[in-house]
C-alpha cells in the first residue's frame, strides 16, 4: 500500500473481453480474433471511510471496475489491493446492485437472504445468533426484525433496496460498491435510501466506490469524483473542485448537458455526436471526435495523465484551456 | 384556438376479481398548440396511464369510465377501435420509451416511414419517399438520403429515437404524446433529443405531452407542468413556478428530494413512506400519510384543484385549512 489511509489501491486496471466469433465463423470467414479493451490503464485510490465516484455513460467501463474490484471479473492486466481490515485480514468487499427486482432471490425469505453471507462465511455459531444478527441488521437499515419472514415480492422498490444494503451490510464489510444503486427507484424513494447510505457511512465507518451516471447523485453522496470515458479515466478530483472547475472538455460538456431543476433553460453547449464503439475507439484521444477543442494532434496523439492545478489529475493536452 | 388536448375529468377503472381499481380520477389538463405540457410523478402515479388513455390503447380490462378527451376539439373517448386507429397518426403521434421497440425490426425505416406517411396523406410512393428524407433530415439524422435504407438495429440508441420522432411527426399531428422519450438514452442525447423535440415542437405547431418521471428534464423542456399522484393531477401550472414556488406538499417533497447540482446539502429532504397501491387509497386526500401539514380535514375531505399560486393544487390548504 502507497498510503496506510487509503482502503483501496487500483493500479493500472485493464481488462478485455474476447468478443470473437464463434472458431467456425472465424476459420470460414477469415475473420481475426476481436478484443474489447472495456477498462485501460484505470488509476484510483479510495480513502478510509471517503467515498469515490465513477460516473459516465453507458458503455464507459464503469460497472466493469465495480466488478473487478469485487472480484466478480479477473483483471487482464494490473493490481487491485485492499488495505487491511480490523483484523488484518484484506478487506471485504460487498456490492449493491441496481435492479433490487433482479438482485434478491424471489424464492427466498429475506430472513434467509440476509443471512447468506453470515452462514456462508460462518461468522455466527448458531442459528439464534444469525437470526439475531438478521434482525440487527434490518433495524439498520429502517425495517422491522418481522419483516425476515416476507418474501421480496412484498416490499416495494425502495424497500427492496434496502434488503440489498441489509445482505451487503450482513458481513459486516468496511468496504461497500454501489453499482447504480438508486437508479431503478423514484426521486423520492432515492432521497431517502441516500439519506440511508450517508447515515450508515458515518455510523459503521464505511468505504463506499459509487458507481452512477447522475452527476447530481455523484455530488450528493461523493468526496471524489473520477469521470470515466470509454474505458479510461479522464479527469478525477475532488468533488467541489471538479464541479467548480472542470478540466477536461468531457466532464464540461458533462456538466453543461445534464438537466438541473433549479437552473432550467441555461445556455448549454449541446455534446454532438454520440459515444463511440469500444470495439474500435478513435486514435489518439477518444473523446476527439466529440471535442469542441480538438486539433489535428489529438486525432494523433493519446494524452498522457498531468496533475489538475487545485489536486487531482486530468488526462487532456489543451486542459483547462477555453472552450 | 381549439385546444390540442383537452382531458375533462378523465376517469379510468380496472375490474378485478378483488373490486374496481380507480388507476385515474377526475384528471383535467389541457396542452395549447405549441405548447410542451410536462407530466410529472413517481411509477404508478398514472402519468403514463393518462398517456394511454388519450391514444386509445389503454389494456384490457382497464376503460374509461367517465369525462371526456378532445384532441384538436374532436372528441376521441368515445371512439370504436377501428376509428380511433385513424386518429392515432393523424391527429396524434406518439413517442415511447425504448425506440428499438417501437420500430419494427423487419423493415428498413424508409419502408416504416413511407408506409406511415401514405396512410395518412395522399401522397405516392415516390413522393413519401421524399417526405421520408425530409423528415429525416428535420430530425437531424446525417446522411439521410442514405440511411433511409438502413434497417433499426443500424441505428444507435440516440439515432433510433430521432427515427421515432420522424415517425410520430409523419402524419402532422396536432398532439404528440412523449411517454420518458429520453428515458433510455444517456445525458449526452438526451439533451440533444429534448432540444430538438423542442424545436419541432415549436415548428409544427403541435402540442407535446411529455411524459416522465424526471423532473430536471421537465424543467428544461416543458412551459407548463402537472403533478400527478396516485391517480390525480395534484397541481398543475408554468414549470418555473411550480419548481421554484410548489404549492402542493407533494411537490414540495419532491423537490427537496431531487439532488440538486449547485450546491451540496448534509441531508436530502425525503418523504416518508411510499405512494399508496391503487387498492389501498386512504380515505380523504391521497397523499394525508405522507403529508407534513395533514390535519383532521385531510382525512376525510378529498381535495379538488383550486386557483393556488400562478397555478392551481389539489390541497386543502388553498381551500379552507386542513383543520
Amino acid at each position: 500500500m502507497r498510503s496506510p489511509d487509503n482502503a483501496l489501491e487500483v493500479d493500472q486496471l485493464t481488462r478485455t473481453f474476447d468478443v470473437s466469433a464463434p472458431w467456425l465463423n472465424r476459420v470460414l470467414e477469415r475473420k481475426p480474433k476481436r478484443y474489447l479493451r472495456a477498462v485501460q490503464d484505470v488509476t484510483f485510490t479510495v480513502g478510509r471511510g471517503k467515498c469515490l465516484a465513477l460516473v459516465g455513460e453507458s458503455g464507459c467501463g464503469k460497472s466493469t471496475v465495480a466488478r473487478l474490484v469485487t472480484g466478480l471479473y479477473a483483471p487482464t492486466e494490473g493490481s487491485i489491493v485492499f488495505a487491511p481490515d480490523r483484523n488484518g485480514a484484506p478487506m471485504e468487499a460487498q456490492m449493491i446492485f441496481q435492479d433490487p427486482h433482479a438482485s434478491l432471490n424471489p424464492r427466498w425469505r429475506v430472513g434467509d437472504i440476509i443471512a447468506e453471507p453470515i452462514r456462508e462465511f460462518g461468522l455466527r455459531d448458531s442459528d439464534e445468533a444469525t437470526n439475531a444478527r438478521v434482525a440487527e441488521v434490518l433495524k439498520i437499515v429502517g425495517l422491522s426484525p418481522d419483516d425476515a419472514g416476507r418474501y421480496p415480492h412484498e416490499f416495494s422498490g425502495g424497500q427492496r433496496q434496502r434488503i440489498s444494503i441489509a445482505r451487503a451490510l450482513a458481513s459486516e464489510p468496511e468496504f461497500l460498491v454501489c453499482d447504480e444503486p438508486t437508479s431503478a427507484l423514484d426521486v423520492s424513494v432515492q432521497a431517502q435510501i441516500l439519506n440511508l447510505m450517508r447515515r450508515l457511512q458515518d455510523e459503521l465507518g464505511l468505504t463506499y466506490l459509487f458507481i452512477s451516471h447522475n452527476l447530481a447523485v455523484v455530488r450528493h453522496m461523493a468526496d471524489r469524483i473520477a469521470v470515466m470515458y470509454l474505458g479510461r479515466i479522464v479527469e478525477e478530483a475532488e468533488t467541489e473542485a471538479l464541479f467548480a472547475n472542470p478540466q477536461h472538455p468531457y466532464t464540461r460538456l458533462l456538466l453543461q448537458t445534464i438537466p438541473d431543476v433549479r437552473a432550467p433553460n441555461r445556455t448549454r453547449a449541446l455534446m454532438g455526436g454520440e459515444p463511440p464503439s469500444p470495439l474500435n475507439p478513435p486514435a489518439g484521444c477518444a473523446f476527439h471526435p466529440r471535442c469542441p477543442m480538438a486539433t489535428e494532434r489529438c486525432g494523433r496523439e493519446a494524452p498522457s495523465v498531468r496533475p489538475r492545478p487545485e489536486g487531482g489529475r486530468v488526462a487532456c493536452h489543451y486542459a483547462g484551456d477555453s472552450l | 384556438m381549439t385546444k390540442a388536448l383537452d382531458v375533462r375529468d378523465l376517469s379510468v377503472e380496472f375490474p378485478t376479481r378483488h373490486g374496481v381499481l380507480n388507476a385515474l380520477s377526475d384528471v383535467s389538463l389541457t396542452v395549447n398548440q405549441g405548447e410542451i405540457l410536462g407530466v410529472v410523478g413517481e411509477s404508478g402515479a398514472g402519468k403514463s396511464m393518462t398517456g394511454m388513455s388519450v391514444l386509445g390503447l389503454l389494456e384490457p380490462p382497464g376503460r374509461i369510465s367517465g369525462g371526456e378527451i378532445r384532441i384538436a376539439g374532436e372528441r376521441t373517448d368515445n371512439l370504436s377501435e377501428k376509428e380511433m386507429a385513424k386518429v392515432r397518426g393523424r391527429l396524434v403521434g406518439a413517442i415511447f420509451q425504448d425506440p428499438l421497440t417501437s420500430l419494427n425490426p423487419l423493415f428498413s425505416v424508409g419502408q416504416q416511414l413511407v408506409e406511415t406517411i401514405r396512410l395518412h396523406t395522399d401522397l405516392d410512393r415516390v413522393g413519401g419517399r421524399r417526405r421520408a428524407v425530409e423528415l429525416l433530415k428535420q430530425v437531424g439524422i446525417p446522411g439521410a438520403e442514405e440511411r433511409i435504407d438502413h434497417y433499426p438495429h443500424q441505428f444507435s440508441g440516440g439515432m433510433r429515437q430521432r427515427v421515432v420522432i420522424a415517425l410520430a411527426l409523419a402524419g402532422n399531428p396536432k398532439l404528440i404524446i412523449a411517454d420518458e422519450p429520453t428515458t433510455a438514452l444517456d445525458v449526452s442525447i438526451q439533451a440533444q433529443i429534448t432540444a430538438l423535440l423542442k424545436t419541432l415542437c415549436r415548428e409544427h405547431g403541435a402540442g407535446v405531452m411529455l411524459v416522465t418521471h424526471d423532473m430536471g428534464v421537465i424543467a428544461e423542456t416543458a412551459d407548463r407542468v402537472a403533478v400527478m399522484y396516485a391517480g390525480r393531477v395534484v397541481e398543475i401550472g408554468p414549470v418555473d413556478e411550480v419548481v421554484n414556488r410548489p404549492q402542493h406538499p407533494y411537490t414540495r417533497g419532491l423537490m427537496g428530494s431531487i439532488p440538486a447540482l449547485g450546491a451540496r446539502v448534509e441531508r436530502l429532504a425525503q418523504i416518508d413512506g411510499a405512494m399508496p397501491r391503487l387498492n389501498a387509497i386512504p380515505p380523504g386526500c391521497a397523499f394525508n400519510p405522507r403529508c407534513p401539514d395533514a390535519g383532521p380535514r385531510c382525512r376525510e375531505l378529498r381535495p379538488s384543484l383550486v386557483p393556488a399560486g400562478a397555478g392551481s393544487a389539489a390541497c386543502l390548504i388553498h381551500d379552507g385549512g386542513v383543520a
